[in-house]
């Protein structure tokens, strides 16, 4: 019966992805509404709740303009390319012991390797649209998300250490205490990469509205810019879920809620905490983002690997008792340590 | 090894989130770095000089308020002090210390709006914006009290006001004053020792004191580059004499000293309107002055400390009802010349950050 399994679960991942998406819509921009002390959305249905219906109508309505000057082929595929790999990620993510669309037992590198092919679609959008600024973006897009790619797989690979196992399925299983207090460091460093992976403040350089106007996205409008928009927030939901799954025990909880529950709740709480930095920070230059990532989160990731390995052969972190303090306070004195050594640079180029 | 790479020409606006109204930026770049820029006004113009020479001197009073929208009073002050030196009209004390407490206020909301557009242009979504925008529309529904407008406020007169302070006036403006410090607070926590900002503003788009001097650069910028100048000092005007203030300076010249500047002054602002709202007098509101005003010929430069510099109205009179001719000399433009020099070197994202530290309205750079 493996041919129900996978059409049922692929009509369930549509629907959970699809709705997320709506309801992350919905839920950040009435949350950003309480940050700025604003109302936000509030007047199609109650608490707003159809504004994203709304929105989706009014997208499906709008002019489709490609540029006279566009790569047309390039143009018209570019969202595609994003979109379907952001969707196809959800396949290994776990709903509870077992209920997921393909138990690989290489999931966490099937997620790597499908998400990284998402960049080509935005970097399809910015060369293919045959506008300045949308250049800008695509640059900017293959060298801040190739980069940031690296320091998330190396902060993946602690919590993938600590399980002995790529499936992630496995990992949630092998969780007695999330890997969040073991892997403190881990954590930080994927939810850092992770939000330039997704393109979100304060690394949103790809769009950053006040200097490129709308980045790779500037020529796409109605349903094409709705794919982009999609792609956005399901890459948001994806990232919170893997979040959710390596370190905060995935579906795993108390049994007086059902697992797919305590996943659901972890992934809003960790998106929560997205909306948060999006709220609150400015935004950094591309040299800036570039050198935080080479000189600041790649070694600290790289000492974290090595850290957590020795922690994993000498058995300390069976005893979690011990393990968790010692993880907590490394994490604390690598990260006071190595940002006091470093510098972002001056930036002026000297011409 | 050096790459060979070509160099390319991008147009920034006039259409564009950050020029703050229409404005254009012709920029030469190297991948993302700046080789040159060229500016290019003209897309607000109004011809608003020429139009005051063709109508009479009390209906050019709300042409200023179109000059910089976001601090419309200073601009009444300004056009009225000149018509007043012209006319040797008398002011009376009272309204001479309205016009203070408006001028204050609109330069604390000039201000707000300045530090917050600029926030927003280094990509802070909109957060400290809305913060400052609070207090922001506390000052305009104090305008809307006294004159009952929001944005272009035409409330002052040759020879004192419009009309005097309402009942409800004072007592909001103390309630105001004293949550003031506290907001002001706010905004230092929440933003001048974020890393990001700091990274973003600290030795970006450093104007030397030299050049500061040498482009007649006024206000929080020219401050910023630690020369200390300021109208309200050096050469009182008004009831400034009678108050007590400092004059913030910046040490670097840079983005965040421009920032700091303005910051430190709002502080300033509040002592001023407290010291104004306590020697505030009684008697009249405005002077005694003609209906029909008609200088006797002769040529007039008054200049006040606006929000964002030195502002001044050249007026020359020829015993007419209209002005013979009527010049602005508008800070927002003057200040705006040092900004090629300011940006060459840095990356595009630096130049939304230097860009709106200088801090322009284009309604007056476009005149």
């Amino acid at each position: 019966m493996d041919w129900l399994h996978f059409a049922v679960f692929t009509l369930i991942l549509f629907a959970f992805v699809i709705s997320g998406v709506l309801f992350f819509i919905w839920y950040e921009r009435r949350g950003l509404g309480r940050f700025q002390m604003r109302p936000g959305p509030n007047r199609a249905g109650p608490f707003g709740l159809l504004q994203p219906v709304a929105d989706a109508i009014k997208v499906l309505l709008k002019e489709d303009i490609v540029p006279t000057l566009a790569d047309k082929p390039v143009h018209f595929l570019a969202p595609l390319v994003a979109f379907v790999p952001a969707m196809a990620v959800f396949a290994v993510i776990p709903f509870g012991d077992g209920a997921l669309l393909a138990d690989l037992n290489i999931g966490i590198l099937y997620i790597m390797a499908i998400s990284s092919v998402i960049v080509i679609g935005i970097f399809m959008a910015g060369w293919g649209s045959s506008n300045k600024y949308s250049l800008l973006g695509a640059m900017r897009t293959i060298a801040q998300e190739v980069s940031y790619e690296i320091p998330l797989v190396l902060s993946i690979l602690g919590a993938v250490m600590l399980a002995g196992s790529l499936s992630l399925n496995d990992i949630v299983k092998a969780q007695d205490v999330p890997f969040v207090l073991l892997q403190p460091l881990g954590f930080l460093i994927y939810m850092t990469a992770a939000l330039a992976e997704i393109n979100r403040t304060p690394f949103d350089l790809l769009e950053a509205d006040s200097e490129i106007v709308a980045g790779f996205q500037t020529e796409y409008s109605g349903m094409k810019f709705g794919l982009f928009y999609l792609t956005e927030y399901a890459e948001a939901l994806s990232v919170s879920a893997i979040a959710s799954t390596l370190f905060l025990g995935g579906w795993s909880g108390p049994a007086f809620l059902p697992g797919f529950a305590w996943l659901i709740i972890k992934i809003i709480a960790v998106f929560t905490f997205i909306i948060w930095v999006r709220a609150t920070f400015p935004r950094l230059r591309i040299d800036q983002v570039m050198s935080f990532c080479w000189k600041f989160l790649l070694p600290l990731a790289l000492i974290n690997l090595v850290v957590t390995a020795v922690l994993v052969l000498s058995g300390l972190n069976d005893s979690p008792w011990i393990a968790i303090p010692f993880n907590l306070l490394l994490a604390a004195v690598l990260i006071v340590g190595l940002s006091r050594q470093f510098r972002t640079g001056g930036g002026h180029a000297s011409t | 090894m050096t790459l060979k790479t070509d160099h390319y020409v991008i147009n920034i606006g006039p259409q564009h989130p950050s020029t703050h109204g229409v404005f254009r930026l012709r920029l030469t770049l190297d991948g993302e770095v700046i080789i040159d820029v060229e500016p290019i006004f003209g897309y607000l113009h109004r011809g608003m000089e020429k139009l005051a020479e063709s109508r009479n001197y009390t209906k050019n009073i709300p042409l200023t308020d179109r000059l910089d929208y976001l601090s419309s009073m200073i601009n009444n002050q300004a056009y009225c002090m000149a018509v007043e030196d012209l006319m040797k009209i008398e002011v009376p004390e009272r309204a001479q210390y309205i016009r203070v407490i408006m001028a204050e206020l609109q330069r604390i909301s000039a201000h707000l709006a300045g530090v917050g557009f600029f926030l927003n242009d280094i990509g802070a979504f909109m957060t400290p914006m809305l913060y400052m925008f609070r207090e922001r529309e506390k000052i305009v529904e104090l305008f809307d009290m006294v004159c009952g407008q929001r944005l272009n406020y035409n409330y002052m007169r040759f020879g004192g006001v419009a009309m005097d302070l309402p009942e409800e006036f004072l007592p909001a403006l103390k309630k105001l004053l004293n949550e003031m410090p506290g907001f002001i607070n706010e905004y230092d926590q929440l933003i001048t020792t974020n890393e990001i900002v700091l990274a973003r503003c600290k030795g970006v788009g450093v104007l030397p004191r030299e050049l500061a001097i040498n482009a007649a650069t006024a206000g929080p910028v020219l401050r910023g580059s630690g020369i200390e100048w300021d109208l309200r000092k050096k050469r009182p005007y008004s009831v400034y004499d009678r108050f007590q203030f400092d004059i913030p300076t910046g040490e670097n010249g840079d983005t965040y000293d421009r920032y700091m500047v303005r910051l430190e002054e709002m502080r300033q602002s509040v002592r001023i309107l407290k010291q104004a709202v306590e020697q505030l007098p009684d008697g009249e509101y405005i002077g005694k002055a003609p209906k029909l005003i008609r200088p006797p010929a002769g040529e007039t430069y008054t200049a006040v400390e606006g929000a964002k510099g030195e502002l001044g109205f050249y007026v020359v009179a020829d015993g007419s009802e209209n002005a013979y001719r009527w010049h602005v000399r508008a800070p927002s433009l003057i200040n705006l010349t040092a900004l090629r020099e300011m940006v060459i070197g840095w990356k595009v994202a630096d130049l939304m950050a230097i860009f709106g530290s200088i801090d322009i309205v284009m309604g007056e750079v476009d005149r």
